[in-house]
């Protein structure tokens, strides 16, 4: 009875609401239980046929149906997912989402500030909650994402979001988490977008790393002084690296760079430190490993880099890594890459076909990607006491022929999975009387 | 003699050949009448004829007698050549000898249409055929004493610069005035596809230059045919006079060529092709154009691969190449096609030699090498009754050896140039190169090696097997002297001695550091041997043509091992893959259990436990679990295009075609197969709103072009509309071109096929005519541009139509009701779903973007579920990809039709299959399995639509060209032979030979509005923005 009202009204709400957008959801007040379902529990393990209860936001019940007796009238409503699956919320690791509207349209791109070296640039406060594109990412089970800047040397701060809420202090489940370093590639090209030049080596390289050593060591010594003569915003920013609350991301793909970058980030006192990128990283794997460094992978939907290079190479490096023991998760970045947001449980499933074991897989976008981010504790598996941030789709979350959300819930809160692609597809089917 | 002769060589006089001249002599002329006997020479009269112990004679630059007995008259200077050998001097038909340097005016924002040189020039700044390189030609002595010490004594030397680029002129390589060097003013008209210094926006691509030179063809055939000149134009004039040259084409690779012999065959003139050096890569299609060719010896240094991980940057293309360029000429030789040299492409002329004896290891025969340097490119420039070989009457043009030119020690004594001695080495320099036993006072022996070229020794002591100590050595005549200094307590010692001969040996005085005196003396121990590549005693194993690869690229297989040339070795007659799952996409849906059987290409049987017959040489191959499809056919598609994808200069660019620039080597070729992709059509980008033609390929990894083609297959046409139309997204600067909205692209249509109308209506009443009055009439001028879109207008030639929002797709339609003509395709239409009733009203098929949006304004209402709405409407849907890599995956973009808009599997699957090929006019041979149609075939590992899938085998016309275990193979084998090449470069770098540093190369992915500036030597940063769709 519950269980019908609860669904019922689910889609009463939604389809009534004439808001295109969807309104974001208030808190939890009524205890949820999900039963029947395969859970898949994000570290890699799977219940078949699973409890999985929540209540005021948290996780309170992970438990197998078949050999857990459960006093079901205890939660104030219980989904019946027999037959599907539920997973803990996918997590869009080094994403823009909310920075960028319209690729082409500038007045609606926020992701890359003027200046070199900025850590002190922060992305929490330009997220855009009311971005339209980020109900159509939910509509596929990632629910949480983090937001980065882009550009220069040192780009700036990124922050970790629900993509629910109604402002980013809203919105925000780690503030700061941790600043964004690209290093410098040791080949460049010259010419442009429709002509590139040839790729030369970067006659700069020695600059630029001379350059990041400088102001590294000039951080470093001012993080251990705590009553500077005068406030420097950049170096101000930098000391969580220096003490261990951030974390330093390298965006490095270049087998050389990636030692190179991590060898730099070490000697300089970096505390924790992440590769981004990694298309050379399945080289270099017992430098990750010895230096207890892990890779957020770039989109894998990819070309190698190489005529030679096998053509299935950026698709089975998740494969590769989980292989040599290398902690990693997958992103999304690239071309277009807000909108893409929503095709990460794909790539996880493409990698699947390349050799990673499906739970793998969705660990590579949910417990993996919290680890990395440093947000383990409250999210990325379904696991008691975690926020209850999590989804149910009808089938295999990873193929795009099931995945299917029917349920979705951030911190315990019900999240409306309409959005305006699917009003509009709504608004013509009911023009052509389909 | 011998004296006199040494006397004049060290005073360095020359005997001038003085000529009858209008110029006033300043004091009295010396004129020169007599006769030169040059005796006992080794006489190549020509290539293939040779006299022992011959006589040439000479007389006021020209040849007297070239013959075993000759009477010498009195009064003649006779020269004893015993032991020497006389051959015709060299001759390089592709130079810019004496030429001004090209400068190309500084980059200006914003478009330019037109022409910017004032004048009665051309319409296109690329097209200069007026240009006349003798009114440019300037002899430059320092550059011709470079070549005269090669051994060449005449020049075909032009203006490089522009797509038609005038006259060459013939001339010789003397220090005498201009006057006196030219053979010929006008021996040859020269072209290229690269528009060089022009700096007008058209044409920005390789096709956009093979379409202007299509239309100025039959400009000046139109030109030509005006009785009275209405319009008066030099570069038209002059293109028509240059016609009955030598024609010659520069081309920048070997698709190059066969492109330019293509429009050569169009309009009737077989160019002499100038080779770029790889056309041993497709030697079967470079026979094919019937083309003599003038190739350069530009071999390419090996790489310093001695990191591993920078050598990965090195291409296997570039290191198979580096390994196998010098076959190239003897490839030539094999195919009986007839070939000339030159020194251009080299970055040091020096290494013309080396190179040309490189060639002649690989296998170039000296016979064919000598008639490259002489008979051949003087046939082609219609002056081998003057220059190339020394017949009576032809012109002393010679040169004077120590023996066989190509063997390395060979030495050129002097060269000849119209009777005019140019000394390059004295006659009677001794080669001191060698090993020496070097004894100094009564020390110990050290051993001195002497090395270099024989006029410019250098030496060195080999103190152990780890030390030398150079040594300062100058040579002069017969006095040696040698300093050096052994880091010991006896300081700088300075020696100086004199040098005799046979066997080499030194003797002289010395002073030691401390001023004491000595005798030392140096006697040769062993002979010199030449390259500083040591020669191995055993044979080298030589590349041959049997170890090219098809194409010439990673995962590229020889002949013997291509799946391309495999049909030809009639390896199998049948193939048979048994027990799967058939997606047929036909009313019988997906059929469990059945085996398929492929014959000659074709689907034959689909059924139960199909028997193979006896005579039948099957495949068989278990799709036990599988799943077999049709082909993916991408009907949105910008891979394996050469130089530019738009030609967006102007608003229409409907003469330029795709078909003209395929490239057959993009390693995207491969990939997509691994992706299951059969089909392709090759579009134009969307820069323009009428944009160029479009090219139906199937992905036959090795085929050439020609063969990759669908024959039969319809003419179709990119339009765009749209904000990339408009260059909404160009910047500040390109706000110039019409149209600059969405208002004015509908008139660019208007305009346009209004225009076409009239066109066609001209043409119309002039074929009309009686064979009388067409005598009479004016011809119309063809214009390719609107002959083009009055194809359209006929049925002939089919839309497909880059669009996004709603009033813009329902304008074309309108456009097209009023005009006559139905818009085929709308691609990408991502608003489709806003009219799809009207879409389906007019009959048009849609191809879409799965889920793509917002990377641009004018897709911000893109929806995911546009393919389902605009199939529930009965519309014909595909999903393209636009993109080289997610046209690997286009299975699961399908698959996201399904998600999104929950159309049924099947029909998902179609619109990546047969609905492309419906919408391709495709769907009669291919897009289904159905007995009887081409077997172009998928095997998945599981249901197509799904990401776990993965393609198996991809065959097309029953060739497998993909197969997943192979491709491991293929892996292996690349990676063996990288580790070959590379150890042989190693071992180059340690035998001394210079190296290059390798840069990555990453190929240009093209997407649609992608713009390219081709023979732009100078690109400017014009836009940044991302690439877009």
């Amino acid at each position: 009875m519950k269980t019908l009202n609860y669904i019922t009204l689910f889609i009463f709400a939604t389809t009534i609401a004439v808001a295109q957008k969807p309104v974001p959801a208030p808190k939890q007040t009524k205890s949820v239980l999900i039963k029947n379902a395969t859970a898949h529990i994000g570290n890699g393990q799977v219940i078949q046929n699973s409890y999985i209860g929540f209540k005021d936001g948290k996780i309170t019940l992970v438990a197998d149906a078949t050999s857990s007796k459960i006093d079901v009238s205890k939660f104030d409503v219980t989904v019946d997912a027999m037959g599907k699956h539920v997973y803990p919320g996918f997590i869009a690791a080094n994403s823009t989402l909310g920075l960028v509207e319209i690729g082409a349209v500038r007045s609606t791109n926020d992701v890359q500030e003027v200046g070199k070296i900025i850590p002190n640039v922060r992305s929490l406060i330009a997220y855009n909650t009311d971005s339209k594109i980020i109900p159509t990412v939910r509509t596929n089970g990632v629910l949480t994402a983090q937001v980065c800047p882009r550009g220069g040397r040192i780009s700036g701060t990124s922050s970790i979001f629900s993509l629910d809420g109604w402002n980013w202090e809203d919105a925000v489940l780690k503030k700061d988490d941790g600043v964004h370093l690209s290093w410098p590639a040791m080949v460049t090209r010259g010419g442009w977008w429709a002509e590139p030049g040839p790729v030369e080596k970067n006659k700069n390289y020695d600059n630029e790393v001379s350059d990041l050593k400088k102001f590294f060591t000039d951080a470093k010594a001012y993080s251990e002084n705590e009553k500077v003569d005068e406030k420097n915003l950049r170096m101000e920013a930098m000391r969580g690296i220096f003490s261990g609350t951030q974390i330093l991301y390298i965006r490095a793909n270049g087998m050389k760079e990636i030692s190179e970058s991590i060898f730099f980030a070490k000697k300089m006192g970096v505390k924790k430190i992440v590769i981004i990128g990694g298309r050379d990283a399945w080289m270099v794997t017992d430098i990750l490993k010895e230096s207890n460094v892990s890779v957020i992978i770039n989109r894998i939907h990819d070309l190698p880099d190489r005529p030679e290079d096998d053509y299935d190479l950026v698709f089975k490096l998740p494969a590769m890594l989980q292989k040599a023991g290398v902690l990693f998760c997958l992103d999304n970045s690239g071309d277009m890459e807000q909108i893409h947001t929503r095709n990460l449980p794909f790539m996880a499933g493409t990698a699947v076909g390349f050799g990673l074991s499906k739970e793998d897989a969705v660990a590579s976008i949910t417990l993996n990607a919290a680890k990395i981010l440093g947000v383990d504790a409250q999210c990325g598996s379904l696991e008691q006491g975690k926020d209850a941030t999590l989804f149910i789709s009808v089938g295999d979350a990873l193929d795009v022929i099931s995945n299917n959300v029917t349920h979705a819930f951030i911190q315990g809160k019900t999240i409306d999975l309409q959005n305006e692609q699917t009003e509009m597809y709504n608004r013509y089917m009911k023009k052509y009387g389909k | 003699m011998r004296k006199l002769f040494t006397a004049i060589a060290l005073f360095g006089f020359v005997f001038v050949n003085a000529q009858t001249t209008t110029f006033q002599v300043n004091g009295a002329p010396d004129n020169n009448h007599n006769y030169y006997a040059f005796t006992n020479v080794k006489l190549y009269v020509d290539y293939q004829t040779i006299i022992e112990n011959a006589t040439l004679l000479i007389k006021d630059g020209k040849v007297v007698q070239a013959a075993a007995t000759v009477i010498i008259p009195k009064g003649t200077v006779v020269m004893d050549m015993k032991g020497k050998s006389i051959y015709p001097s060299f001759i390089d038909p592709y130079t810019t000898y004496g030429m001004p340097e090209i400068k190309k005016a500084p980059w200006q924002p914003g478009p330019q249409m037109e022409n910017n040189n004032k004048g009665a020039y051309n319409w296109n700044q690329a097209i200069k055929p007026e240009t006349d390189a003798i009114k440019l030609f300037s002899a430059d002595n320092k550059s011709a004493e470079e070549m005269r010490k090669m051994g060449f004594g005449t020049v075909l030397t032009f203006n490089k610069d522009g797509i038609a680029r005038g006259s060459a002129a013939l001339v010789m390589l003397g220090k005498d005035k201009e006057n006196n060097m030219v053979v010929n003013d006008k021996a040859a008209a020269m072209y290229s596809f690269e528009k060089g210094s022009s700096t007008q926006d058209y044409p920005s691509s390789l096709m956009g230059s093979i379409a202007l030179l299509r239309q100025t063809y039959y400009d000046a055939l139109w030109y030509n045919g005006l009785i009275d000149k209405e319009e008066y134009n030099i570069a038209l004039d002059a293109f028509n006079k240059l016609q009955q040259l030598p024609q010659i084409f520069e081309t920048t690779d070997k698709f190059s060529a066969v492109r330019a012999d293509k429009v050569g065959d169009e309009f009737k003139v077989q160019y002499i092709i100038k080779g770029s050096g790889n056309e041993y890569q497709r030697m079967d299609d470079i026979k094919l154009t019937n083309a003599k060719f003038i190739l350069p010896l530009n071999f390419p240094m090996a790489y310093d691969v001695e990191d591993p991980v920078d050598a990965l940057m090195v291409t296997l293309t570039e290191m198979k190449h580096w390994e196998m360029a010098p076959l190239n000429p003897s490839a030539f030789e094999k195919n009986f096609i007839p070939f000339a040299f030159t020194t251009a492409d080299l970055k040091e002329k020096k290494d013309f030699w080396k190179n040309l004896r490189k060639a002649i290891e690989y296998g170039l025969t000296e016979k064919a090498a000598l008639k490259a340097l002489t008979f051949t490119p003087a046939e082609l420039l219609n002056a081998s009754t003057k220059i190339g070989s020394l017949k009576v009457g032809m012109l002393a043009n010679f040169i004077i050896t120590s023996g066989n030119i190509f063997d390395e020690k060979c030495i050129v004594y002097q060269n000849w140039v119209a009777g005019e001695q140019y000394i390059i080495n004295a006659l009677d320099i001794i080669d001191v190169r060698g090993n020496y036993d070097l004894l100094v006072s009564n020390n110990a022996k050290l051993n001195l090696k002497i090395e270099g070229d024989v006029e410019k020794p250098k030496a060195i002591i080999q103190l152990n097997d780890t030390t030398k100590i150079s040594v300062n050595l100058s040579l002069t005549n017969s006095i040696i002297s040698l300093n050096y200094n052994l880091k010991d307590e006896k300081g700088v010692i300075r020696l100086t001695g004199s040098v005799k001969e046979t066997p080499v040996s030194f003797s002289g005085k010395g002073q030691l550091g401390n001023g004491d005196w000595i005798n030392w003396k140096a006697n040769l121990t062993s002979a010199f041997v030449t390259s500083t590549v040591k020669k191995d005693s055993t044979k080298k194993q030589m590349p041959t043509l049997d170890d090219v690869l098809y194409p010439f690229n990673a995962y590229g297989s020889t002949k013997l091992d291509s799946s391309f040339f495999q049909k030809f070795m009639n390896r199998w007659n049948a193939l048979i893959i048994k027990n799967v799952t058939v997606w047929t996409n036909e009313q019988e849906g997906i059929l469990q259990n059945k085996d398929v059987m492929i014959t000659d290409g074709k689907i034959v049987r689909i059924g139960d436990n199909l028997e193979v017959p006896k005579t039948v040489k099957a495949l068989i191959i278990d799709g036990t679990g599988k799943h077999l499809t049709a082909g993916i056919i991408d009907e949105h598609s910008h891979i394996a295009i050469s130089n530019g994808v738009n030609e967006g200069t102007q608003s229409s660019s409907a003469e330029v075609r795709i078909g003209d620039v395929v490239f057959p080597d993009d390693i995207n070729i491969y990939r997509q197969l691994a992706g299951g992709v059969t089909a392709i059509q090759q579009l134009h980008g969307s820069a323009n709103a009428i944009g160029g033609q479009s090219s139906l390929v199937k992905l036959k990894w090795g085929a050439s072009a020609d063969e990759m083609k669908i024959k039969g297959a319809d003419g179709f046409i990119k339009f765009a509309l749209g904000e990339n139309v408009k260059q909404a997204n160009w910047g500040d600067f390109n706000t110039v071109r019409f149209p600059q909205t969405r208002m004015g692209v509908e008139q660019v249509y208007y305009d346009y096929f209004t225009r076409a109308k009239e066109y066609q209506k001209q043409w119309d009443a002039y074929k009309g005519l009686s064979p009388k009055d067409k005598t009479n009439a004016k011809m119309p001028r063809k214009d390719l541009d609107l002959e083009t879109v009055s194809e359209i207008l006929n049925n002939k030639r089919f839309i497909t139509c880059h669009s996004y929002v709603q009033s813009e797709i329902n304008m074309l339609m309108h456009v097209g009701d009023s005009m006559g003509f139905k818009v085929n395709t709308f691609t990408h239409i991502l608003e489709g779903y806003k009219v799809g009733d009207k879409m389906k009203q007019h009959g048009v098929s849609a191809s879409t973007f799965s889920d793509w949006w917002a990377y641009k304004f004018e897709v911000y209402d893109a929806i995911p579920q546009n393919a389902a709405i605009m199939y529930a409407l009965g519309l014909n849907v595909c999903i393209n990809s636009d993109d080289a890599e997610m046209a690997r995956r286009l299975n699961q973009e399908a698959g996201k039709v399904v998600k999104y808009g929950n159309v049924p599997q099947v029909d998902a699957f179609k619109m990546i299959t047969l609905n492309p090929a419906k919408a391709l006019h495709l769907d009669n041979k291919t897009g289904s399995i159905k007995v009887g149609k081409d077997a172009d075939v998928v095997l998945w590992s599981d249901n197509p639509l799904s990401v776990f899938a993965k393609v198996e085998k991809t065959i097309i016309e029953g060739v497998v060209y993909f197969d997943i275990v192979k491709d491991l193979e293929l892996r292996e084998q690349i990676k063996k032979e990288r580790a070959r090449l590379i150890q042989k470069m190693l071992m180059e770098k340690n035998g001394g030979a210079p190296t290059q540093k390798p840069t990555p190369k990453k190929p240009k992915m093209y997407h649609c509005e992608d713009l390219e500036n081709y023979g732009d030597m100078f690109s400017e940063d014009l836009h940044e923005e991302e690439e877009q769709h």
